[in-house]
């Protein structure tokens, strides 16, 4: 049931909402169609285990009157139901209290074109669901056949998604565009010795079909990382150096994603408030947040407000150069919007990233990993970081390192440090910048962290 | 018509009013065409609201209406799905036509005719919140704001949301059989931040349940009970230390520490880790695989409780199940799936985020049951430890049966007695081995009524969680204090 996405005709919805909105009685009103199709199959043990495949469509709508807010979501397209659907979003106006700093952006703010980021694969409407359990497949099998020692699966998973976004604003921006992402992963069980079973995965995803890793390479990898988890035990608590893997350190970064917000700011919901131009993490650590990387899985043509996007250095060589702001929380904060606003059907618009990337250095990973003795994470666990004060502490996978080797797989550890002094005691970046997601990060090492084990 | 089901409370024109029998057989048969086993139809429509008040303001207003239907066919192990939120007859047959193709072929089956199943109705509400004025719940929130402001000269942020949601869902199946429910929830969370000399806190109240307006003139669930006590988790946490680092004695408290129990055995007794032989539990029935103190269940039918279900997403009546009896695993959650190859009944489990979604055994309210012991003999029986209050969430591995999960406010126990308030902190475990670490169960039960939420291959579900004051014996507790 492949529909196309028609960023022609969400732009038409779009428009069409606009003018219903104003016609009922909104000084303004930015409306965002999102229009999408998703297929996911899922192999176990060789057999397909799901088969999905939908389209789905919905509408989101802010409207203002009086300086008033009023967000509201739809799936029901019928020109009756939309028409009735703006009046009552432009009433909801009424319960909100009148916040001048809420209105729509300026129209000079407004994008003026719309850059083509090479987002949209043509072979990827083609893409089936015969080829996706062909390719989900080919990687459970390289898997299970790598080694006797793996005994099980969780499955192997295949994605593609197609989607079209449009956006109309009534301080003068109307445009759209479409994108393609597809993704492979999946997930052996190995038998360890002690009777507990040992999991792990390996994934590859890509806007072009073209951009996926083989299906037999990702299979491997998997096995291998999952093997490689044998034999885990805890270590000693204690006060160590750790390198963190570019999938666990991608996860700090996404933490850090969070505390260089703008909204985050003004909540006084960051322990970063106040801290512009000032050192935030190491010399060696430089982030910057880029929407417009062709085919790259974060990028966007325009925000989520109908704002141009940019480039925006947030922290280079340490220092913070400045919080990423939508529209509101730089009139908060007394400063621009950085082009940062992201935008859901759901609700209305806030600050979020593109493509979060913390620069490569120069240090090959291996390097990094030639320690007397310390810890190598893998992945990280839990819910443990307290934005407004910096304190994290999570669960840890990963392996302990003897005079410079990996001795031993490590598991159920917590590790924990200030977030501050986490940034602040990097000691060595990677060159080996894993770019498979949104958020992008090397291998990275901290001089120091606490440990709790037995 | 099942009792639960009163389309005469709708808060909006009911966009499902026109779907029958008649048309539910038309569409199980198409989806059946290809020579698939068995087929469901999930028709769901939502209606909900939310109000957010920031810096004393209502900073804006939403609402949300979703309709749709979801079509699932199996066939074997296999699940054929594909949904749409337009209910046109086109749409929908196309539906249940592309669910249909995981069969590649097969005997082709004629869906039973449908008879409509009573049902439960553990949570009944007079009338949806959603039809009560706007300005009324403003007003709710402006109380938990000025108890969050005036508790303390200390608070210099406060926000205060509530939302509220009302959902349907129609349920008709090929072997006949008819269910509907109506679940409403209603949410209240205060966040507060607490400053002094450069330092800043946060603290989290709230409550979440099916029910109306009502909710909130019962005991305990004033607007101004979470605004105060959001307020005093940050005042009280600015003057937290490090906590310490390494194995030790923890007690957790009543209520919200039955997030240890969802974590450490829930997840691991969900079927479909069973069957698919990758949990730490499979083939475990009848063994112990805990303390003798331990008596778990996960009971769906918990007046109003956030995670309790007249119905499952599956069409199957909620229900009370015993999954660790004095220590010894009974039985799994299922749902059709994992009850079929275990060729066993369904549990109720099989929940499901929405009609986007394929359903999947889930845990409802998941509870360690009291035990004898007085909560204070249990705090006063730890010479050097840790008592956990409040917690943000938890993850496990399903796996090898790690979990960790975190602490939002929680105390030094020295000699006996709560001391110093401790900094965010993990606890990390394995499941089966925290279980047998269990050594003292209070007889002070409780059933936390937070907004918990769970989630599982992506889709999201409420939940309850509950226990008494239990102690561990050892558990691990990531602090940053070196030993």
């Amino acid at each position: 049931m492949t529909r196309l996405p028609d960023v022609r005709r969400c732009q038409e919805w779009a428009e069409q909402m606009l003018s219903y909105a104003l016609a009922a009685g909104a000084d303004g009103a930015e409306v965002l169609v999102r229009d999408g199709s998703e297929l996911e199959v899922k192999v176990r043990l060789g057999e397909p285990e799901l088969v999905k495949d939908a389209g789905s469509r919905a509408l989101g709508l802010r409207a203002l009157r009086d300086h008033r807010v009023a967000v509201a979501y739809t799936s029901d397209f019928a020109p009756a139901a939309m028409r009735q659907f703006a009046r009552e979003s432009v009433d909801l106006c009424g319960l909100a209290e009148p916040d001048p700093l809420a209105d729509l952006p300026e129209r000079h703010e407004m994008a003026r074109e719309i850059p083509d980021l090479d987002l949209w694969d043509e072979t990827a409407p083609s893409f089936d669901a015969a080829q996706a359990l062909g390719l989900a497949k080919q990687g459970e099998q390289a898997a299970l056949q790598f080694d006797r020692r793996v005994t099980n699966s969780e499955g192997a998973v295949c994605c593609r998604v197609m989607g079209a976004t449009a956006f109309a604003s009534s301080a003068g921006f109307s445009g759209g565009y479409r994108g393609t992402s597809l993704s492979l992963v999946v997930a052996p069980v190995c038998d360890d010795a002690d009777g507990k079973k040992r999991n792990g995965h390996y994934w590859t995803a890509a806007r072009f079909t073209s951009g996926l890793l083989d299906p037999e390479a990702v299979g491997l990898e998997a096995a291998r990382r999952t093997l490689a988890k044998l034999g885990s035990r805890k270590i000693a608590t204690s006060q160590v150096p750790a390198v963190f893997a570019p999938e666990a350190a991608r996860a700090l970064l996404g933490q850090l994603a969070g505390v260089v917000s703008g909204g985050a700011v003004w909540r006084k919901s960051t322990y970063l408030a106040g801290r512009e131009g000032t050192a935030v993490a190491s010399s060696l650590v430089s982030v910057v947040d880029d929407p417009l990387t062709r085919r790259a899985p974060g990028s966007r043509p325009f925000d989520g407000e109908g704002l141009a996007t940019r480039p925006n250095v947030v922290v280079s060589g340490g220092a913070l150069r400045t919080f990423l702001c939508d529209v509101y929380s730089g009139r908060k904060l007394g400063c621009r919007s950085t082009g940062s606003a992201g935008r859901g059907v759901g609700g209305g618009p806030h600050v979020s990233t593109s493509n979060f990337i913390l620069l490569p250095g120069r240090s090959p990973p291996a390097e990094l990993e030639r320690l007397p003795q310390g810890l190598y994470v893998t992945d990280l666990m839990g819910f443990g970081f307290n934005p407004v004060t910096g304190d994290w502490s999570q669960g840890a996978n990963g392996f302990w390192i003897d005079n410079g080797s990996r001795a031993h797989p490590v598991s159920e550890i917590t590790i924990s440090i200030n977030f501050d002094d986490l940034w602040k005691s990097i000691d060595g970046v990677g060159n080996d910048l894993d770019t498979r997601s949104s958020v992008q990060s090397p291998t990275l090492r901290v001089s120091r962290i606490t440990v709790a084990g037995t | 018509m099942s009792r639960a089901f009163r389309s005469a409370d709708s808060p909006a024109p009911n966009p499902l009013g026109g779907i029958d029998a008649a048309l539910a057989e038309r569409l199980l048969g198409e989806a059946l065409a290809a020579g698939g086993e068995y087929a469901d139809l999930y028709f769901e429509f939502r209606c909900a609201a939310d109000f957010v008040l920031e810096e004393a303001q209502v900073r804006s207003v939403g609402r949300a209406t979703v309709v749709g239907l979801g079509v699932r066919v199996l066939r074997g192990d296999a699940t054929g799905y594909a949904y749409t939120e337009e209910l046109s007859s086109a749409r929908m047959s196309e539906a249940a036509r592309t669910a249909g193709k995981i069969a590649a072929a097969g005997r082709i089956l004629a869906p039973v005719a449908l008879t409509s199943l009573p049902g439960h109705d553990i949570y009944p509400v007079s009338e949806s919140s959603l039809l009560r004025p706007g300005p009324d719940k403003v007003a709710l929130l402006r109380r938990a704001d000025a108890a969050a402001r005036g508790f303390d000269a200390r608070i210099v942020r406060v926000e205060a949301s509530l939302s509220e949601e009302w959902r349907e869902i129609r349920i008709f199946t090929s072997d006949g059989r008819l269910a509907q429910d109506c679940q409403p929830m209603l949410r209240l969370g205060v966040h507060a931040v607490a400053e002094e000399d450069g330092r800043r806190q946060g603290g989290r109240s709230g409550t979440a349940l099916r029910r109306g307006l009502e909710l909130f003139a019962l005991p305990g669930h004033a607007p101004e009970e979470h605004g105060r006590e959001a307020a005093r988790i940050a005042v009280d946490m600015l003057h937290a230390q490090e906590a310490p680092a390494g194995p030790m004695e923890v007690v957790l408290g009543p209520g919200e520490s039955g997030i240890l129990l969802h974590e450490a055995v829930g997840h691991g007794l969900e079927a479909d880790f069973n069957r698919k032989r990758t949990s730490n539990y499979t083939d475990q029935i009848g063994q112990s695989v805990a303390s003798s103190l331990c008596t778990v269940v996960d009971d769906a039918t918990i007046g109003h409780a956030r995670g309790s279900i007249n119905l499952d997403d599956e069409g199957n009546p909620g229900q009370r199940n015993v999954l660790i009896e004095n220590g010894v695993l009974r039985g799994y959650l299922q749902d059709r799936i994992s009850a079929r190859h275990f060729r066993t009944q369904v549990t109720g489990n099989g929940r499901r985020e929405s009609f986007r979604c394929q359903p999947l055994p889930r845990m409802t309210n998941t509870m360690l049951l009291g035990g004898q012991d007085e909560p204070e003999d249990i705090i006063r029986s730890v010479r050097r430890g840790v008592y956990a209050k409040h917690f943000s969430g938890g993850q496990v591995n399903i796996s090898n049966g790690d979990f960790v999960f975190s602490l939002t406010e929680s105390y030094l126990i020295e000699d006996g007695k709560l001391t110093a308030p401790l900094r965010g902190v993990n606890l990390i475990g394995n499941g089966p081995e925290v279980l047998r670490q269990v050594t003292m169960v209070g007889h002070d039960f409780k059933l936390s009524e937070g907004t918990w939420t769970c989630g599982k291959d992506g889709q999201s579900v409420p939940v309850g969680v509950g226990t008494p004051t239990v102690k561990i014996a050892r558990i691990t507790v990531g602090g940053t204090r070196a030993p």
